[in-house]
């Protein structure tokens, strides 16, 4: 029970951390039509900026927030530089353009940090478990995790959908043409979504960096999760995105935790053994398959323009 | 009819007469490692082409296309590890667990168009990864190595260099073969004909997804032949080859040697991965300079290497 609790929570976190992630890349999709691979990226710099402001300042929230600041405005130089030249162009020229940016961001890393990873320490107030519930503990920095991405999240649906630019950048996504004429600078907005879903990328980053470690390659395989999860909710939904995130960090976490003893229960212990890891990992993309199945543009489809 | 006779069909005779010379040059300069290097080319030339046949001709953007490598590899490799070291045998086995999978994974991800069918058939790809990471037995993470590599009853001898490049040769230009009779056939024009205005064919009368989903599993299985050449090539095989910056590379080599041709993605195959060889002699870093090289090629070089030739004809 306790560990079913634990876990629970540690799905809850993985979920989270996963929304983050699907949020940009759902924000970037849903509004500028954009397919951004180099999303990973991103959250790889957002771990690296970490890691080395908090070792210069000492201080793990000032480096933190130097982080964030330091991936938005990659973020929004990336944007002005390369990828706004592409707005329109076939969704295939947006995987390519970015696949390259990866194995650009990738060498750099390796050029600027070299070729092993960091580590991220937290500071002392961090790592104590706090008792949640009589006789459960839970590590205050995953709890600390779920608590600021519940408040970017709520953030950003209230910033979405109470306040003028979000209400800009929802006609934004609706008619491009419509609200440039009416004068508002459309590629600024631009610049300013990219910017913002590079800072979530980015805050992600620096969230898992003290859990993993910070390494060359480490968006890789949590953007392919993410591709996942905006399936599951929808291109383009931030709400869809928000529920498959969360169902996608529980199955996967529980799923890995559980499935081997219940696979013991029903086969002999060695096929257990060997089937558990590769089917736990399959269990979100039988997840995903399922969804498409019903329903095929995803469980909370956005609107057609 | 465009004439017979024009830069493009030149450079690509070009090509099949170089890869066709090469093992002579090789054997003259006593230059091993450039054969070394030109078989792994000539199969990922191979698992290029098909990939060409759904993305360029049928319109379907697969980025999960590795997978078939990963596939045909392991079939190779598993077969071998348990004793059945007969290429009759190991190689069926591949081409049919290939086409399997991609007629599984094709009637799924048929259901969706645009974005989603990019993002699903890469989510799959990375699925069928992390199933080989897992499987223990087979080497799991490690990869497995292969020990004998197909026997084909003394018909051909895999081991030796020479006979080996010219088998991946002859699969790869039997492949272009066959996608040209594909391209070319009843099934080709209805694909093609998807690929412009679904809407349209299926007023007509065509069933869409039947005629893609065939087209995916052909291509699919293409590539699963490629795959287990690699696997006989390096013998060895490991989840690495299916991992989805592998999928990239073959978008990339489509892309860069122009989709919808031929013998474009061949070509791109080879410059791709000459260039891949040459950078990385040249610095530790190449993918500084190859990232945005791909990122130039996209914003500026539209049609790729074949559709750079075709204005180079004022055509």
């Amino acid at each position: 029970m306790l560990l079913l609790i634990e876990q629970i929570l540690n799905g809850l976190q993985f979920g989270l951390l996963l929304f983050l992630l699907a949020a940009g890349l759902t924000l970037v999709f849903g509004i500028m039509d954009f397919v951004n691979l180099a999303h990973g990226s991103l959250y790889m710099m957002g771990a690296y900026f970490a890691a080395t402001f908090v070792a210069w300042t000492g201080s793990f929230l000032l480096g933190a927030i130097l982080a964030l600041g330091a991936t938005l405005l990659l973020g929004i130089v990336l944007e002005f530089t390369a990828l706004r030249h592409l707005y329109g162009r076939d969704h295939l020229d947006h995987v390519l353009a970015t696949f390259g940016l990866i194995l650009f961001f990738n060498e750099a890393v390796r050029l600027i940090w070299g070729p092993a990873g960091l580590a991220l320490p937290l500071p002392d107030w961090l790592t104590v478990p706090v008792v949640i519930l009589p006789g459960v503990h839970y590590p205050a920095y995953r709890l600390a995790i779920i608590v600021v991405a519940l408040a970017v999240a709520l953030l950003l649906y209230l910033g979405v959908m109470r306040t003028r630019i979000g209400m800009l950048i929802r006609a934004g996504a609706s008619n491009r043409e419509m609200i440039g004429a009416l004068g508002i600078n459309i590629k600024l907005l631009y610049t300013l979504v990219f910017g913002l879903g590079a800072a979530l990328a980015g805050l992600a980053g620096l969230m898992e960096a003290p859990i993993l470690t910070v390494q060359i390659g480490m968006g890789e395989n949590i953007l392919i999760l993410a591709f996942v999860v905006i399936v599951i909710g929808g291109i383009g939904s931030i709400r869809g995105a928000f529920v498959a995130a969360i169902l996608v960090g529980l199955i996967d976490t529980l799923g890995r935790a559980f499935l081997p003893n219940l696979l013991r229960e029903i086969l002999s212990s060695s096929a257990a053994s060997t089937a558990a890891p590769a089917l736990s990992s399959m269990l979100i993309y039988l997840l995903m398959a399922m969804v498409l199945v019903v329903r095929p543009e995803g469980l909370f489809p956005a609107t057609r323009r | 009819m465009k004439a017979l006779l024009n830069v493009r069909n030149a450079v690509a005779a070009l090509l099949v007469a170089g890869l066709l010379l090469l093992p002579l040059y090789s054997s003259l300069s006593g230059n091993v490692f450039v054969l070394t290097l030109f078989t792994r080319i000539v199969i990922m030339a191979l698992a290029a082409s098909s990939l060409n046949l759904i993305m360029g001709y049928g319109g379907m953007m697969s980025f999960g296309h590795a997978a078939y490598l990963g596939i045909g590899g392991y079939a190779v490799g598993i077969l071998a590890q348990e004793g059945i070291g007969s290429g009759f045998i190991q190689w069926p086995v591949a081409l049919a667990a290939s086409a399997l999978y991609a007629l599984v994974i094709g009637a799924l991800s048929l259901r969706t168009r645009g974005v989603y069918f990019i993002m699903i058939t890469l989510a799959f790809a990375q699925m069928a990864y992390y199933v080989a990471s897992g499987l223990s037995r087979y080497g799991g993470d490690d990869g497995l190595t292969i020990y004998k590599r197909s026997e084909f009853a003394g018909l051909i001898n895999l081991s030796n260099r020479v006979q080996f490049y010219y088998l991946c040769l002859a699969c790869l230009l039997s492949g272009v073969f066959l996608i040209w009779r594909i391209v070319n056939s009843r099934f080709g024009m209805v694909v093609q004909g998807l690929r412009s205005n679904e809407l349209r064919m299926q007023a007509i009368g065509f069933p869409a997804k039947r005629y893609q989903l065939a087209c995916f599993v052909i291509a699919g299985t293409i590539c699963g032949l490629a795959g287990a050449l690699l696997a006989d090539n390096t013998d060895f095989i490991s989840p690495a080859v299916m991992y989805w910056t592998r999928s990239g590379d073959l978008m990339v080599m489509v892309i860069l040697g122009g989709m919808g041709t031929l013998f474009g993605p061949a070509i791109g195959a080879v410059v791709y991965l000459l260039l891949e060889e040459l950078l990385s002699q040249i610095t530790e870093y190449s993918g500084l300079i190859l990232g945005p090289l791909l990122l130039l090629i996209v914003l500026f070089g539209r049609g790729g290497i074949m559709g750079l030739l075709g204005r180079f004809e004022g055509g």
